[in-house]
């Protein structure tokens, strides 16, 4: 057969098809004097390791180059935008919960924020401060993750563990609160679930001090470390007038040196009553995304001890809520900083029990829209280094 | 040592039962060889069960815990029960004949080098050759080939992207661990690794070839494509390199002898540098071999450590650090070599 001798050299015979059987790959091999090689398209994804679900990736490599990279999207779409349309405003909120599945309390706000401003609903402080404080222990939840993964993906297997670690007592503390682990429900329109549990406020302060005693680990195991800062300085930049062109928010946007931040830009809940700094990084490579979100942990870590001084008591949800929520005929547009940037919700009420539309925006979307800007000329080594640090979940780009 | 053919009774019959005639060179050959397969097959397993436990307790985690009752020590052998289990799957795109035998292309390497291996003084070893440095450090990197036939052969786009880099990297690795090699023997004046342990009757060579020591073991990382230079088979990136269509016993194999080259590399550098089994002062009613399995238990010990540290070095990263770094290093460290050589 031709193709068993051909197989390593040059394959002339243009009938034979690349990977009949019995041949391995065929690849053409540049003649002598032209040293370009030819092109080999490579499949990442769906089902990979580094896509955090199933992302695709079409790369086009010369060797070990990337020429151009294609990120194809839709594989986890669920119809959250139909569904919204057919449930009413209690059910959505568990929808919510679980487009972005890292971030469901800020969802979940960002949501029940809307229609009670479409329905001017007054929430009682003791629910806002509430918010505010699980708003930012499910921030905290999310970045570790993503610090976790990122080590991960560059090859140090402990910071996941490690993540985990400090996650799975944070959740257990949700837990307590909410009675989810991951989706929490906790939010109603007007207010809260129900009050905290006895204890919260001791194990959620414990807390706080064990999380920040423990980032000292990840500062060790990667932020220090000189073979994690080989393969993220200088990698991946994205200068700030790309990342506004893209829509990109939260941690991306605020590595490329913009702080923009809905929590201070334009505050919400008792973001205003509680002093944080938005971080901000000086080259928008990969090194500065995630010393931004190791960062943001730090904040929010400073935000839920202020939230522990002022929670005030009271009660947690209006007396004179209806049963059936109806937001009088109008639209409204909510925007909320959840963790891995802006997610809005456009809601457009005709005054029925079920919304008329429920659009989403996600920072997952545009975070992915932006990754064939930063891959283009890489190495596919640093398409990992990159594609871990433009921070996404694949149900949030989705939907 | 009294042989038992000094015995004439067993001497002279050539099939005698019970009495083993010691004089037979193929006897003792096969016995020896039989020794150094039950070693590769043992030494392994006991690294990489030190490997699951010490890597679980530096990440928070317990680690294997069930099989074997106790701490889940019998943990490998159930892998290897439920790898020889699996289905033996060939890609239908595969090279078939070369698919099938890389496995094996890497796994006699890795069992050849346990022949010159000495364990222990007064001929713990299979085989005592004179050029054993040479050996060892020769047939460790044949295993390159095999790699590359897996990744070649497989027909995956991944396969290939991890063979070839394992190629390169082997190729770039190979020389800073030959060089270091080098100032050994110039160090100990003869190739045989018994004899080099003999050398370092007075000192370990770890305090003279302190540079070759580290050189060495970065190499031997590398070689066996172990954190931080595992990019050959970077799981996030290109599933598992040349071994990504490997399945059951095959990919076992596979691992074997990743293992395998732990051991056989932590004992030529206990070999080489740290003296072998040469004890400590004041402690040497130790025997020998458990001087030097103690010293492999160490340096296996801290390649795991590393394992639990460290990200990955890019490609590049790895060839520029090779080129650029090691091997100037280690030609300074032969030419120093030979100057205190020469001079004292």
């Amino acid at each position: 057969m031709a193709g068993r001798e051909g197989a390593g050299v040059a394959v002339t015979d243009p009938t034979m098809l690349p990977g009949a059987p019995g041949e391995g790959i065929a690849i053409d091999v540049a003649e002598p004097g032209r040293f370009a090689t030819e092109e080999m398209i490579l499949n990442i994804g769906p089902q990979h390791p580094s896509t955090h679900g199933v992302l695709r990736m079409v790369l086009t490599l010369d060797g070990e180059l990337i020429r151009d990279a294609e990120p194809v999207i839709g594989y986890m779409h669920r119809g959250f935008e139909k569904m919204a349309e057919v449930r009413d405003y209690r059910q959505i909120i568990a929808l919510v919960n679980r487009h972005d599945w890292l971030s469901a309390f800020g969802n979940e706000l960002g949501l029940v924020l809307g229609v009670e401003a479409l329905m001017e609903v007054e929430v009682p402080e003791r629910a806002q401060w509430i918010r505010t404080m699980l708003a930012e222990w499910n921030r905290v939840l999310n970045h570790l993750m993503f610090m976790g993964s990122y080590g991960l993906e560059l090859g140090a297997m402990t910071p996941i563990f490690l993540a985990f670690r400090e996650r799975e007592e944070i959740q257990g503390l949700l837990e307590a609160a909410t009675g989810g682990r991951m989706h929490f429900t906790y939010n109603r329109i007007g207010g809260l679930k129900e009050d905290l549990p006895r204890g919260f406020m001791k194990e959620s302060a414990r807390l706080v001090k064990v999380v920040r005693h423990r980032l000292a680990d990840y500062e060790g195991l990667l932020l220090g470390n000189e073979i994690f800062k080989k393969r993220t300085v200088g990698i991946g930049k994205l200068p700030g007038s790309v990342a506004l062109e893209y829509g990109c928010t939260g941690p991306i946007l605020q590595a490329a040196g913009i702080a923009e931040d809905s929590r201070k830009t334009e505050p919400y809940l008792k973001y205003s009553d509680v002093s944080f700094e938005v971080p901000v990084g000086e080259n928008g490579d990969s090194f500065d995304r995630f010393w931004v979100l190791y960062r943001r942990i730090q904040e929010s870590l400073k935000i839920i001890e202020q939230v522990h001084d002022k929670l005030p008591s009271g009660p947690i949800i209006p007396g004179k809520m209806p049963k059936n929520i109806k937001p009088p005929e109008g639209w409204i547009y909510s925007r909320a900083e959840n963790s891995l940037g802006e997610t809005g919700y456009y809601i457009v009420s005709r005054g029925g029990k079920e919304p008329w539309r429920v659009k989403m925006r996600t920072p997952s979307f545009s975070n992915v829209s932006m990754i064939p800007y930063l891959l283009r000329g890489v190495l596919v080594p640093d398409l990992i280094s990159v594609l871990g640090s433009v921070f996404f979940v694949v149900g949030d780009v989705d939907r | 040592m009294t042989h038992l053919s000094m015995i004439p009774a067993i001497a002279d019959s050539h099939n005698v039962f019970l009495g083993f005639d010691f004089s037979n060179e193929w006897l003792l050959l096969g016995l020896k060889l039989a020794a150094v397969l039950v070693f590769f097959l043992t030494a392994p397993l006991g690294i990489g069960y030190a490997e699951h436990k010490i890597l679980a307790h530096m990440q928070a985690r317990l680690g294997p815990m069930e099989a074997g009752r106790f701490h889940g020590w019998a943990q490998l052998i159930a892998d290897g029960v439920k790898f020889v289990q699996k289905e033996d799957i060939v890609p239908s795109a595969a090279d078939k004949a070369v698919f099938v035998i890389a496995p094996a292309m890497v796994l006699v390497p890795a069992i050849m080098i346990f022949v010159v291996l000495p364990l222990g003084p007064n001929g713990f070893w299979a085989e005592n050759m004179d050029v054993g440095l040479f050996f060892a450090l020769a047939i460790s990197s044949v295993s390159v080939i095999g790699m590359l036939a897996a990744g070649w052969s497989s027909a995956n786009k991944f396969s290939l992207i991890g063979a070839i880099r394992g190629a390169a990297q082997l190729i770039a690795y190979e020389l800073p661990l030959v060089l270091a090699g080098a100032a050994v023997a110039m160090q100990a004046g003869t190739l045989s690794l018994p004899g080099i342990v003999e050398a370092q009757q007075n000192h370990w060579f770890i305090f003279p070839q302190f540079f070759g020591f580290g050189l060495f073991l970065t190499a031997s990382l590398a070689e066996l494509s172990r954190p931080p230079f595992d990019m050959p088979i970077a799981d996030s990136e290109i599933i598992f390199g040349h071994m990504t269509e490997y399945t059951g016993i095959k990919f076992a194999f596979f691992l074997l002898a990743e293992y395998a080259g732990i051991v056989a590399l932590s004992i030529l550098a206990a070999v080489m540098y740290l003296g072998g089994w040469k004890s400590l002062p004041f402690i040497n009613f130790i025997p020998g071999p458990l001087w030097t399995m103690a010293k492999v238990g160490a340096l296996a010990f801290f390649v795991i450590w590393l394992r639990a540290t460290y990200p990955r070095l890019r490609e590049d990263q790895l060839q520029k650090m090779a080129w650029k770094y090691m091997i100037p290093i280690a030609l300074v460290n032969i030419l120093l070599t030979g100057i205190f050589k020469v001079v004292f």
